[in-house]
Parts: C-alpha cells; sequence; structure tokens
C-alpha cells in the first residue's frame, strides 16, 4: 500500500522531463541567437541550472521557512501540535517527526518543505491553528505528511528549480533582444538569407513562450500532486470529514497570505492566491478547486485508496482516475472512524489567547502572571527589575 | 552446447527471483516488527502517564476509589502482559482503554479538576497516546495484511514456504467500549 509512490512518480516524471527538454530547447536557443552557437547556449543553462538546482537541494528549505517568517516549535511551545503531528507520522509510518514551524499569519494556510523525509519540515500558519479543532488539525497535518512521504516535496523542488531556470533565461533573452544585444547575431545573419530570419523568428516565439508552457507543466505536476495528498490524509487518519471540514474554513477565509508568491504557491495546502468562484478545472492553477476536494472527500464511502478514487471517477467520468494502478492494487479496504471526543468546536477565546501567547513567547517575550490574573508580556529588551501591572497596579519583578 | 547455456540461463534468471522476492518478504517483515515496536513504546507510554494521572485526580475524586483502583489494576495486567502475543495482549490493554474511559467519564462530574493546569496538560498527553496507540495498531494491522497477502499470493507464496516465512498476527483490542470508540472521550 506504502508503495504508490513509485508510479506516481513515473508519471511525474515524464512531465518533469518535458520541462528538461524545454530547459535545453530554450538553452539552444539563447546560444543560436546570441552566440551563434547553440551548444555555447546550452552550456549556459546547464550551468545556471546547476547553481541553481544545488542551491535548492541544500538550501531550499531554509530559504522557503525564512521568506515565510517561519519559526520552529518544541513539543512545550504547543502540545497539542505536536502531538498530532507525531500522531500522523505513526499512522503514515514515517521514520522521523517532520520539524515544525509557525508563521505568524491570520491567513490560514500550511506547507510542507524538505528534499527528504529525515529532513522534512511542515509549516503552519497562526491563523490556521486557531481555526481548527484536533480532528481538522489532524486533516491537515495528515495532508502534509502525505507530500512529505509521497516525495511530492522533492519533485515539485525539482520542477520549480527547472522553472526558475527557464524563467531567468527567458527574460534576460528577451530584455537582451529587445535592448539592442542582437548586434552579433545580426552581423552573422548578413550572410544568411530569408531561411534564417525565419528560424530567428520561430527562436524567439519559442523563448516568450517556453516560461509559460513550463509555468503549465508545473501546475499540472501540482495539481495532481494534491489529489494524492488529500487521498493520502484520509487513508491516514480514517476520517477524511476532518480534512475536508478545515478545507472549507480555509476556504472561507478572506484574508490573503503575506509572505507567499507565485512561485511558493504550488507548496501550499490551499493556493494562496485563489479569487472567489474561478473555473473549475482552470489550466493555470495550482490547485483543484476546492470545493471539488471536499465534495471527494465527503463522498468517500471507506477510507481507502479505492474508496478515493472511486469517488474521483465519478466526478471527473470513468477511467480519468487518480490514484496510480499500483497504489490501487494493494489499497485495502479501510473503515471510518467516528469523530473524535475532542473535535467538538473549539473555544474560540481560549483557542486565540493560546495562539496569540505562542507567538509573544516565540518572539522571546516573557510571560509574567500577575496575581490580580492579568499576563503580562515583557519584551526581550526591558530591562527594568520590576514591573507595574497595568491592571491592578501591582509591582511584579521582572 | 547452445542448451547448456539456455539451461544455464534459465536457471540464472530463476534464481535472481528468488532473491529479488526473498528480499522484499524480509523487507515487509521488517516493516511489521519496527510497527510493532511503533506500538510498544506508546503502550508504555501509556503505563508511564497512568501513575501521574491518578496521583493527579486522587486529590479531587475522593468518592471514586474503585474507579482508580479498577484503572491501576487493568495497568498493572497489561503490564504483565506486554511480553504475550499480539492477540492476549490486545485484550488486556482493552480492559486499561475501557478503565481509563470509565475514569474520564467520571472525572466530567469534577469541574475543580478540570481547571487543573497539571490535569489539563496530562489529558492532551494521554489523549495524544490514545490516539497513537491506535494509529500505530493501524499502521501495523495495514502491513502485517500485505505481508500476508505476499506470504499467500503466488509466487512469492513459494519463496515464503520454502524459507519458512510465518504470517504476523493482527493486534486486535478486543474490549467492547475499545472498538465503539477508539478515543477516550474527555471533554
Amino acid at each position: 500500500m506504502w508503495e504508490q509512490i513509485r508510479s506516481n512518480q513515473t508519471r511525474s516524471a515524464v512531465l518533469v522531463a518535458g520541462m528538461g527538454v524545454m530547459l535545453l530547447l530554450i538553452g539552444y536557443l539563447v546560444g543560436i541567437i546570441f552566440l551563434d552557437n547553440g551548444i555555447g547556449g546550452l552550456i549556459i543553462a546547464f550551468i545556471v541550472w546547476g547553481i541553481m538546482s544545488l542551491v535548492g537541494y541544500y538550501q531550499g528549505d531554509n530559504i522557503l521557512l525564512g521568506m515565510a517568517r517561519a519559526r520552529k516549535i518544541s513539543h512545550d511551545d504547543h502540545p497539542r501540535l505536536y502531538n498530532i503531528v507525531e500522531e500522523m507520522k505513526i499512522a503514515s509510518g514515517l521514520e522521523r517527526v517532520p520539524d515544525i514551524y509557525i508563521i505568524d499569519d491570520p491567513a490560514p494556510n500550511a506547507f510542507a518543505v524538505g528534499r527528504n523525509p529525515d529532513k522534512a519540515a511542515v509549516a503552519i500558519t497562526s491563523g490556521l491553528l486557531q481555526k481548527l479543532n484536533r480532528d481538522e488539525l489532524q486533516g491537515v497535518i495528515g495532508h502534509e505528511i502525505a507530500h512529505i512521504k509521497n516525495r511530492d516535496v522533492l519533485l515539485m523542488a525539482i520542477s520549480s528549480v527547472l522553472l526558475g531556470t527557464i524563467v531567468i533565461l527567458a527574460w534576460y533573452a528577451t530584455r537582451l533582444m529587445f535592448f539592442g544585444g542582437m548586434g552579433r547575431s545580426r552581423r552573422s545573419s548578413s550572410s544568411g538569407g530569408g531561411g534564417q530570419i525565419i528560424v530567428l523568428v520561430v527562436a524567439i516565439a519559442l523563448i516568450i513562450l517556453a516560461p509559460i508552457m513550463a509555468q503549465l507543466i508545473y501546475f499540472a505536476i501540482s495539481r495532481k500532486r494534491e489529489y494524492m495528498a488529500d487521498a493520502s490524509s484520509a487513508l491516514y487518519t480514517r476520517y477524511p470529514e476532518g480534512l475536508a471540514s478545515a478545507l472549507e474554513k480555509i476556504a472561507a477565509s478572506t484574508t490573503q497570505l503575506k509572505s507567499a508568491n507565485q512561485a511558493t504557491a504550488p507548496m501550499y495546502i490551499m493556493n494562496p492566491f485563489r479569487k472567489e468562484k474561478r473555473p473549475a478545472s482552470n489550466l493555470t492553477s495550482t490547485h483543484p478547486p476546492i470545493s471539488e476536494r471536499i465534495r471527494i472527500l465527503r463522498s468517500m464511502a471507506g477510507a481507502s485508496f479505492a474508496d478515493y478514487e472511486q469517488v474521483y471517477q465519478k466526478v471527473h467520468g470513468v477511467g480519468r482516475g487518480v490514484i496510480p494502478a499500483s497504489a490501487l492494487a494493494l489499497s485495502h479496504p479501510a473503515g471510518l472512524r467516528a469523530a473524535g471526543a475532542e473535535s467538538k468546536e473549539p473555544d474560540k477565546i481560549e483557542k486565540m489567547r493560546e495562539t496569540s501567547d505562542l507567538m509573544w513567547q516565540l518572539g522571546s517575550y516573557k510571560t509574567i502572571t500577575c496575581d490580580c490574573g492579568t499576563k503580562l508580556k515583557i519584551p526581550p529588551k526591558f530591562k527594568e527589575p520590576t514591573v507595574r501591572c497595568p491592571h491592578c497596579g501591582r509591582i511584579n519583578p521582572v | 552446447m547452445i542448451g547448456v547455456y539456455v539451461i544455464i540461463g534459465i536457471v540464472v534468471v530463476l534464481l535472481v527471483i528468488f532473491i529479488a522476492i526473498y528480499n522484499r518478504l524480509v523487507g515487509w517483515r521488517n516493516q511489521v516488527k519496527n510497527a510493532w515496536a511503533q506500538i510498544d513504546v506508546q503502550l508504555k507510554r501509556r503505563y508511564d502517564l497512568i501513575p501521574n494521572l491518578i496521583e493527579t485526580v486522587k486529590g479531587y475524586v475522593k468518592h471514586e476509589r474503585e474507579t482508580l483502583e479498577a484503572v491501576t489494576k487493568a495497568r498493572n495486567l497489561a503490564q504483565q502482559a506486554a511480553s504475550a502475543g499480539a492477540g492476549e495482549r490486545g485484550k488486556a490493554e482493552g480492559e486499561l482503554s475501557s478503565a481509563l474511559a470509565r475514569l474520564l467519564a467520571v472525572v466530567e462530574r469534577y469541574p475543580d479538576l478540570k481547571a487543573n493546569q497539571n490535569f489539563l496538560a496530562l489529558q492532551e498527553e494521554l489523549t495524544s497516546t490514545e490516539n497513537k496507540i491506535s494509529f500505530s495498531r493501524q499502521y501495523y494491522n495495514d502491513s502485517v495484511l500485505k505481508f500476508n497477502n505476499q506470504i499467500q499470493m503466488f509466487p512469492s507464496n513459494m519463496v515464503a514456504g520454502m524459507t519458512g516465512f510465518k504470517a504476523g498476527e493482527f493486534f486486535e483490542v478486543t474490549a467492547e467500549e475499545e472498538r465503539k470508540a477508539p478515543k477516550v472521550s474527555f471533554t
């Protein structure tokens, strides 16, 4: 059952290979236009790609977490979240508990990073943390752990590096063309005839189109992975309703994530740039329509991959499955469980307080509880030996 | 001469297939073992949490001596059954789960206790441990199912038969309460 990843990888590998071919093509064209030498362009493309891959492989997760301003937490900072990640780690059979990061942002969202399951991390915004009950949080974390377990994170990293390289090469190539960098190629084409001009025009058109094509492929890879991660989350938790209702809550929020951009969008559980009532099956979206994801999860008769596949085919037409055949072959019946006892709606105020306390604490503020019950948050720069409670006037030692 | 080469070729191919299947079976058996170890870790954690829980609860629920004793007894019995097979152990752990569920239902009636920070922290740990037990059981049973299927299915059943692989035992928790609600009800 846990080998589903392999054949899913071949399917995605074809798409990634497509992007690779596109990179080679654009390198070659750049070479022809600017250097009169296709091989030279290939070498440039290869060097740019190599540098970006190395940086992405060794520093990718740090860059991403840094960009999102995520902060690492331990068990004592937020026992419930930590425990839930541990529960999902056990359910998925992952070897190591991923690092857990919190992003101080009211927009509810989450993502996973890490080049392999031993060096993975999940990040969740404080907004999401305070909105969800335990079962919902379990569904979301299950989804993120599935991305780690299915090696989606690595795949997305590889394809985003490819995409980045293509975009950078195309960007510089078009800028150079428009701002007079084409002198060299004009000189060389003086000896040629109309044939060479046609080649040039086609090359330019391709250079402009390549980044768009690459982006479409990138989105296609990402969308497939989302369905697969939803199916895995349902299987781990045996409770698809948890993820469904979490997605509903996330979709209902209108807050936009501050720290996301187009390149990091596919990492999140929910597209951070989604617009309301966007048409279903959009080529340019990184995520499947949320209403459809919810509907599939809610219609599942059991928790197994086969159940997910069945509903998916009902929505998309028979024969257009999303779970690879090898995973289905190993799929076995898995019953649904009842809602957890702790899954009653959380006390909103209490949860908000809990999350904001956590954010203060992560900002290395010290918390002192005054005798009157007021919690005083002392900033790290505060040097006085005592502080006066603004509520009751008592003097508290720091 | 060609005939000899063909025969050698067939033997080599068969040998390679045999080795590949054997290695895969070993991999799955290790996964089952590993999954069992996971359950073990969580069950031990539950044994460790219970004395703390009893200590914390004792002061508040003076009239529930029987319930408390039942939990302690079930815990000790479960700990003794720890070296037994999956079937017997499942039964003992089921008893413990239902004794715990009864205690935590009783606790509902004591609002003072539910405001105790120490108790709340313990409650979270216990809830999560119960979840971890059921998730590790789920993973273990999935692994056993997969392993057993391979042992029974052609062609790996031939390799398994020749090399003496034995089917794994499922870990079922037998107490009624546990089957109905795999989670302890707290709040």
